[in-house]
């Protein structure tokens, strides 16, 4: 039994002499679950800033107010934008959707309420990689566009039910019973409208009382959404349809690799410990060989393994390359580059290398996150999306998206590809400055 | 004989801890200069140094004319390591690590073929050319480590602690390796802190202890320093006062240590007897006895009043 203690206890003693390996099998726990938990409702229960175009052709007063209604929601952040341009900005995934009321708008929404006329047709294109977004914004079209239109037709006076009865008595193409049922309907309202309830009391009792009615009334004149959608996956090629195993892979690749970053960084610790690094500082090689031969190693071991990774998606998934090859190729560089980068930042900044490996990971799983590999970033809070702009593995993501399913051209990937440069500068610069040459 | 390696006044220190203190020695072609002192003296620092590792606070070297600190690389061309660690990749076969280290030289690649054969050859390894280091036992890992050094054909050899965990066999082997080295007319720099491979292998001795140099010379040189040549150890029963010994004629030196006797004289058959009279004389038995030369141990010992293996 003493034995058996003994050896517990050295166990626990050596697992607990490292401290910074413990630090991180605590921390590293801790911060993911908190992380995630603030996502799925622990601080915040409604996406934000969902960024998505209204471009309103129609320019009435409903038409006016629903874009009012939608700026003013906070799950969304809408710019003003043609047809064309927002089009575009969905498509280099800018944005998340673009909405397009038609013209006519105003003047249909009110009658196709009551089924009195032909809905008119919002557009709806949306980035098919974001499919979670599209229920959302769909829904929250839906709720703004109902709002203002019943409360355009019930508190807009009398001359727009009046206007609305006469439709519907002239409608030949209504079943006379139906028109019959509307007409009814309309004078009743109208009897409400001018009995004691003024004002916004009135237009609240009408509002709520045409959301009951749109969703109870059975054999009584029904209500319908007051628009159709036509729902559109904004691509950049016609006949390319959105694979998501190309947005996957772009994630899952990403992170893979810069964990093989992080494998290339702690072998270099391990290369200090067994002396080999010595070794090789006493040969007449220069620092800048010594490091350049680590980073373009690395970087050609990530360009190998990417390519592999995509070759099997292009074989076995349908993913295929519908932009630029050539940018393609170059956000492939700019980010075996990083990687390699990287990974000689860690190894310059790493003291052992069993630490190193778990500070490294959870480094490497915070990017991959924040670059929205796991979930998309519209769920994170607002602040949290801005932060994402910072982080290289976003800009990866994004070019590899734009170069494959996106279908955009290569100007579409020279952002992408001069952030990561950036951000390979930057590392390789403090790297460089931070690298213990002497053991 | 020419002079390869020169190295004068070498200083280095971490803070306020001083590893080297005005280090300066020469090795001659052809010539083995051992670097003995305990753990912790400064000899692998001294290595570091030398071999272009360690950037020292003070101190100029040179290897065949050429200044390191003038001449980077083309001293380094000139210095072959072997590090205390088996600094060899595992996963690449014998003759796929010292290619590996040759290329780092520029050697050309016929060159670095010829050169890679050649010193397997010489460390025995040849027909495990093809096989991984993971394979090896300890002895072949620290032959194929000394190969490694010595691919592209240096001037000067730096070996610290090569030996390190070796079996008898395979510490025969290098000693064999470093005695064709040696006539092949290399200069090489030996630490270790075992006096027996020093007294085997080298020509001269520096004695480091604390950072600084506390003697150099040959093997008879240094034990000139000892007040006496010969040493006979009486391990004994019973109390005795090492005084009644240091009386007699010829004693130079008597210590008593856990019941071990030991008596510094220069004429052994002389002085001998008259020790065992004395012991015989005082009730002290005599459990065991032998007797032998002076040797770095007592120079230590005498140096430092500290033993090697302290």
């Amino acid at each position: 039994m003493n034995a058996f203690v003994a050896l517990v206890r050295k166990d626990l003693v050596l697992y607990f002499s490292n401290r910074r390996a413990v630090i991180m099998s605590i921390a590293a726990p801790i911060l993911i679950a908190a992380f995630f938990g603030s996502l799925f409702g622990g601080g915040q229960s409604k996406p934000a800033n969902i960024p998505v175009a209204i471009t309103d052709l129609d320019r009435s007063a409903l038409s006016a107010r629903v874009v009012a209604a939608m700026r003013a929601d906070p799950a969304l952040t809408v710019s003003d934008a043609g047809v064309d341009e927002a089009l575009a900005q969905v498509k280099a995934g800018k944005l998340r959707a673009s909405v397009t009321l038609p013209a006519g708008f105003g003047e249909q929404a009110g009658g196709a309420l009551f089924g009195a006329a032909e809905k008119p047709q919002i557009v709806l294109h949306y980035d098919p990689s974001q499919s979670m977004v599209l229920p959302l914004v769909r829904g929250l079209l839906a709720q703004h566009v109902m709002e203002q239109v019943s409360q355009s037709v019930f508190n807009g006076g009398g001359s727009v039910m009046t206007g609305l009865r006469a439709q519907a008595a002239q409608d030949t193409r209504l079943p006379a019973e139906r028109r019959d049922e509307l007409l009814a309907m309309f004078d009743s309202i109208a009897r409400v409208q001018s009995s004691a309830l003024p004002g916004g009391a009135a237009a609240s009792a009408a509002s709520s009382a045409s959301s009951a009615s749109a969703t109870t009334a059975a054999g009584a004149p029904t209500f319908s959404v007051p628009f159709s959608t036509r729902e559109v996956e904004a691509s950049s090629k016609p006949e390319a349809r959105y694979n998501s195993y190309a947005h996957s892979f772009a994630g899952m690749g990403v992170q893979f690799i810069l964990l093989m970053g992080v494998d290339v960084a702690v072998g270099l610790l391990l290369m200090r410990r067994m002396g080999l690094w010595q070794r090789l500082r006493a040969a007449p090689l220069s620092r800048a060989k010594l490091l350049g031969s680590r980073i373009a190693s690395c970087a050609l071991i990530a360009i190998i393994v990417f390519a592999v990774i995509y070759a099997v998606a292009m074989a076995f998934f349908g993913v295929r390359i519908e932009g630029s090859v050539i940018g393609f190729a170059a956000v492939l560089v700019a980010f075996a580059l990083l990687t390699a980068s990287f990974g000689l930042l860690i190894a310059a900044l790493g003291r052992t290398p069993e630490a190193t490996r778990g500070l490294a990971i959870l480094a490497t799983l915070l990017l991959v996150m924040l670059g929205g590999a796991w979930v998309p970033s519209f769920i994170f809070p607002a602040w949290l999306q801005t932060l994402s702009l910072f982080v290289p593995t976003r800009w990866a993501i994004d070019g590899l998206d734009a170069m494959t399913w996106r279908g955009l051209p290569l100007d579409a990937a020279v952002l992408p590809v001069a952030v990561m440069l950036g951000f390979t500068a930057l590392f390789a610069v403090v790297a460089v400055y931070r690298f213990d040459w002497e053991e | 004989m020419l002079e390869l390696l020169q190295a004068q006044g070498l200083r280095k220190s971490y803070g306020d801890r001083a590893a080297v203190v005005d280090v300066s020695l020469t090795v001659r072609a052809g010539e083995l200069l051992g670097l003995l002192g305990p753990n912790g003296a400064g000899k692998s620092t001294t290595v570091g140094v030398i071999s272009g590792l360690t950037v020292p606070d003070a101190g100029t070297i040179t290897v065949g004319g050429i200044t390191l600190a003038q001449d980077e690389f083309g001293y380094k061309r000139r210095i072959g390591l072997v590090p205390q660690e088996l600094a060899l990749f595992d996963d690449l076969s014998a003759l796929a690590n010292i290619e590996l280290f040759g290329a780092l030289y520029d050697l050309p690649r016929p060159q670095l073929k010829r050169r890679s054969r050649e010193v397997l050859e010489m460390v025995g390894l040849a027909e495990r050319a093809h096989d991984k280091p993971a394979t090896f036992s300890g002895g072949m890992k620290r032959r194929l480590n000394i190969a490694c050094a010595l691919v592209h054909d240096p001037d000067v050899l730096l070996l610290d602690e090569p030996t390190a965990g070796v079996d008898p066999q395979s510490r025969n082997a290098i000693f064999d390796n470093l005695e064709a080295l040696k006539r092949a007319g290399k200069a090489l720099v030996y630490t270790t802190h075992y006096m027996e491979e020093a007294e085997r292998l080298a020509d001269r001795i520096v004695i480091i202890d604390h950072g600084r140099v506390v003697a150099s010379g040959t093997l008879a040189e240094l034990v000139r320093v000892l007040p006496a040549a010969q040493r006979l150890h009486i391990d004994i029963d019973g109390t005795l006062d090492p005084a009644v010994l240091q009386q007699l004629p010829g004693v130079k030196q008597v210590r008593l240590e856990a019941g071990r006797l030991t008596v510094g004289l220069d004429d052994l058959a002389l002085v001998a007897p008259a020790v065992l009279q004395v012991l015989a004389a005082h009730g002290a038995s005599v459990r065991h006895l032998d007797s032998g030369r002076a040797n770095l141990e007592d120079v230590f010992l005498a140096l430092t009043g500290r033993s090697l293996r302290d």
